[in-house]
C-alpha cells in the first residue's frame, strides 16, 4: 500500500481527477471530508470504500460540482470545479457518467426513452442518436427490455440502466456511488463487472462502495475513507 | 394514459380560463371600435341652434347675432333667415310642392351658433341664456346625443384599457403559476436533467413554449367567444339600428387586431412562464 498519489496530487503532472487539501462542511457544521488529496489518472479503475458516512458521496458529488469544497481545490481535467459558473456545470456533466444507488430513473418513460434522455441535448441526428441509445442497451443487456416501464425491471437492471444511460454519451469519467447496495452479491459482481469493462474500454472509472470484499477481487486501487479522512490507499488482490 | 389526459384536461381549462378573461377586453375593444364608427358618423361640431319666435322682427334676430359675435366663449355666427331658410327646403328634392301648398313661410329666422373649444360646458350654458333672450322661441344644442356617446366611448376606452391591464396582470400570473405547477410535477426529470448536462436553457425551452401556447390558445377561445357574442348580440342591435335607418352592426375584430391580440397575449403567457422558471429552476439543484 503506497499513498504515491496523494502526495502527488499537488504536482504538476495533469492528472485527469485531482483533489488537493479538500474539505467539505455542511450548513450546520457537518464535516464531511477533511484535507483530502489524491489524484487519478486517465483510464484508471478507482474504487473509493469506507463505512456510510465516511464521505465517499461527498467525494463524488465534489466531482461532478453537485456540491462546492468548502476548501481545497478540485480538478477535473485541469478546470477548477469548484470555481465553475452555475452556466458551465452542464457541460463539465457532460463528459462524466454519473451512476447512483438510487438509479435516478424517470419511471413515466420506457427504458429506451431514459437512455435517450442524455441525447436530447447532443449534437447527434436522430438516427445517430436511437443507434448509440440502443448499444448501451446492448452492453449492459438490456437491449430486449427497451418498450419496458423501469418499474418492470429488478434492482440490478434498474442499476444496468442507469449504467447505460450514464455512458451513453460516451463520458471520460465514470462516477457511481454504492451501485451495489441493495443488490444480491452475484447482481453486485454483475454490475461491477460491466463498470470493469468500460474501464477496460478507456473509461476512467471511479466507484464508491461500502463493500471491501467485494471490490478486492478487481486488483485495483481502493481509496479508503473514514469519517472524512483519507486513510489511506492501496491496491485489492 | 390516466395522466396524460389529466393534464391535457387542465390544460384545456387554464386555456379556457384564459380565453374567458381575454373575451372581456377583446369583445369590449370590438363594441367600442363599432360604437366609435357610430358616432364619428354625426355631426359632433359643439353648436347650437337659435331658432327666433316667427313674429321676432329680422332686426330682433341681427342685433342678437351682432351681440353674440363679441361673445368670447363664441366662435362663429350664422344667421339663416327665414327667407333662406324656405329657400333651401324649396331646393329640397320632393319638397317644392309642399312649400308652395304653405301659402305663407312658417320657418323663423335661426341663428348657428358655434362656440370656440370642445364646448361641453358652455353649450349647455349658452342655451340657456339664449332661450330666454327676448324673441327667442328655442335655443337647442346639436348633435348633444354624438357628443355624449363619443364621451361615453372614451370612458369605455379607458375603462377597457384598465379591465385590459388588470387582465394582463392576472394572464402572467395564469402562466407563472402552472409553469409554477408544471415544474413540480417534473421536478425528477429536471434533477435528472440538470445531472446529466442538460443546460438551464434547454430545461426551460418547453416551458416558455407551454406559456406562450397557454396563450395563444387563451386568445383562440377569445376569439370564438367574442365572435360567437358578437353574432348573437348583432341579431338584435341590426334590427333596433335599422328603426332608426341605420346599417349599424357590431363588427368582429381585424386581422390584424386578431393578430396583435393573439401577439401580445403569446407574450404574456411567454413572459408568465419565462418568471416562474427563472424563480423555480434555480431552486431545483440535483442532490
Amino acid at each position: 500500500m503506497t499513498c504515491d498519489r496523494s502526495r502527488r496530487a499537488t504536482s504538476s503532472r495533469d492528472w485527469l481527477i485531482s483533489f488537493s487539501a479538500v474539505s467539505k462542511r455542511f450548513p450546520g457544521g457537518k464535516e464531511a471530508l477533511l484535507g483530502v488529496s489524491f489524484a487519478v489518472e486517465d483510464g484508471e479503475l478507482l474504487f473509493v470504500t469506507g463505512r456510510s458516512g465516511a464521505g465517499k458521496s461527498t467525494l463524488l458529488k465534489l466531482i461532478a460540482a453537485i456540491e462546492r469544497p468548502s476548501s481545497g481545490s478540485v480538478l477535473v481535467n485541469g478546470q477548477n470545479v469548484g470555481a465553475l459558473r452555475p452556466a458551465a456545470l452542464p457541460y463539465l456533466r457532460r463528459n462524466l457518467g454519473l451512476v447512483f444507488q438510487d438509479q435516478k430513473l424517470l419511471y413515466d418513460r420506457s427504458v429506451y426513452d431514459n437512455v435517450m434522455l442524455p441525447l436530447a441535448f447532443s449534437d447527434h441526428p436522430p438516427r445517430e442518436a436511437a443507434r448509440r441509445a440502443r448499444a448501451a442497451l446492448d452492453k449492459v443487456g438490456l437491449l430486449e427490455r427497451e418498450r419496458a416501464n423501469p418499474i418492470q425491471l429488478s434492482g440490478g437492471e434498474q442499476q444496468r440502466l442507469a449504467i447505460a444511460r450514464a455512458v451513453v454519451n460516451r463520458p471520460s469519467i465514470l462516477l457511481a456511488d454504492e451501485p451495489t447496495a441493495n443488490l444480491d452479491v452475484d447482481s453486485a459482481g454483475h454490475i461491477l463487472d460491466i463498470f470493469v469493462a468500460f474501464n477496460r474500454v478507456g473509461v476512467s472509472v471511479l466507484v464508491a462502495t461500502h463493500d471491501l470484499a467485494l471490490v478486492e477481487r478487481y486488483g485495483t486501487r481502493v481509496l479508503r475513507l473514514a469519517e472524512g479522512r483519507l486513510l489511506g490507499e492501496g491496491a485489492t488482490a | 394514459m390516466r395522466k396524460w389526459l389529466a393534464q391535457r384536461a387542465a390544460a384545456l381549462l387554464n386555456a379556457l380560463a384564459l380565453g374567458v378573461a381575454l373575451a372581456l377586453p377583446a369583445g369590449g375593444y370590438a363594441v367600442i371600435e363599432s360604437l366609435q364608427g357610430l358616432s364619428t358618423r354625426s355631426t359632433i361640431d359643439p353648436q347650437l341652434s337659435v331658432f327666433m319666435r316667427t313674429d321676432a322682427t329680422p332686426e330682433a334676430a341681427r342685433q342678437l347675432a351682432a351681440r353674440l359675435r363679441g361673445d368670447a366663449r363664441v366662435h362663429r355666427v350664422r344667421l339663416v333667415t327665414r327667407e333662406d331658410a324656405l329657400a333651401s327646403l324649396r331646393g329640397t328634392s320632393g319638397l317644392a310642392d309642399v312649400v308652395a301648398a304653405l301659402g305663407s313661410n312658417p320657418l323663423p329666422d335661426t341663428l348657428v351658433v358655434s362656440v370656440a373649444g370642445s364646448g361641453d360646458g358652455v353649450l349647455d350654458e349658452l342655451a340657456e341664456e339664449l332661450g330666454r333672450a327676448p324673441g327667442v322661441a328655442l335655443a337647442q344644442v346639436d348633435a348633444l346625443w354624438a357628443r355624449r356617446l363619443a364621451a361615453l366611448e372614451r370612458v369605455g376606452r379607458l375603462a377597457l384599457a384598465l379591465v385590459a391591464g388588470i387582465l394582463a396582470v392576472g394572464l402572467v400570473a395564469i402562466a407563472f403559476n402552472t409553469i409554477r405547477l408544471q415544474i413540480l410535477t417534473q421536478r425528477e426529470e429536471i434533477e435528472v436533467s440538470k445531472l446529466i448536462g442538460a443546460t438551464d436553457g434547454f430545461i426551460q425551452r418547453p416551458f416558455l413554449y407551454l406559456g406562450l401556447l397557454q396563450g395563444l390558445s387563451g386568445v383562440l377561445i377569445a376569439l370564438a367567444l367574442v365572435w360567437a357574442g358578437l353574432v348573437l348580440m348583432n341579431s338584435e342591435v341590426v334590427g333596433l339600428a335599422r328603426t332608426y335607418g341605420s346599417d349599424f352592426r357590431l363588427a368582429f375584430l381585424s386581422l390584424g387586431e386578431a393578430i396583435a391580440l393573439a401577439s401580445i397575449a403569446g407574450a404574456l403567457g411567454w413572459f408568465g412562464a419565462y418568471m416562474s422558471v427563472s424563480r423555480y429552476l434555480r431552486e431545483i439543484q440535483p442532490k
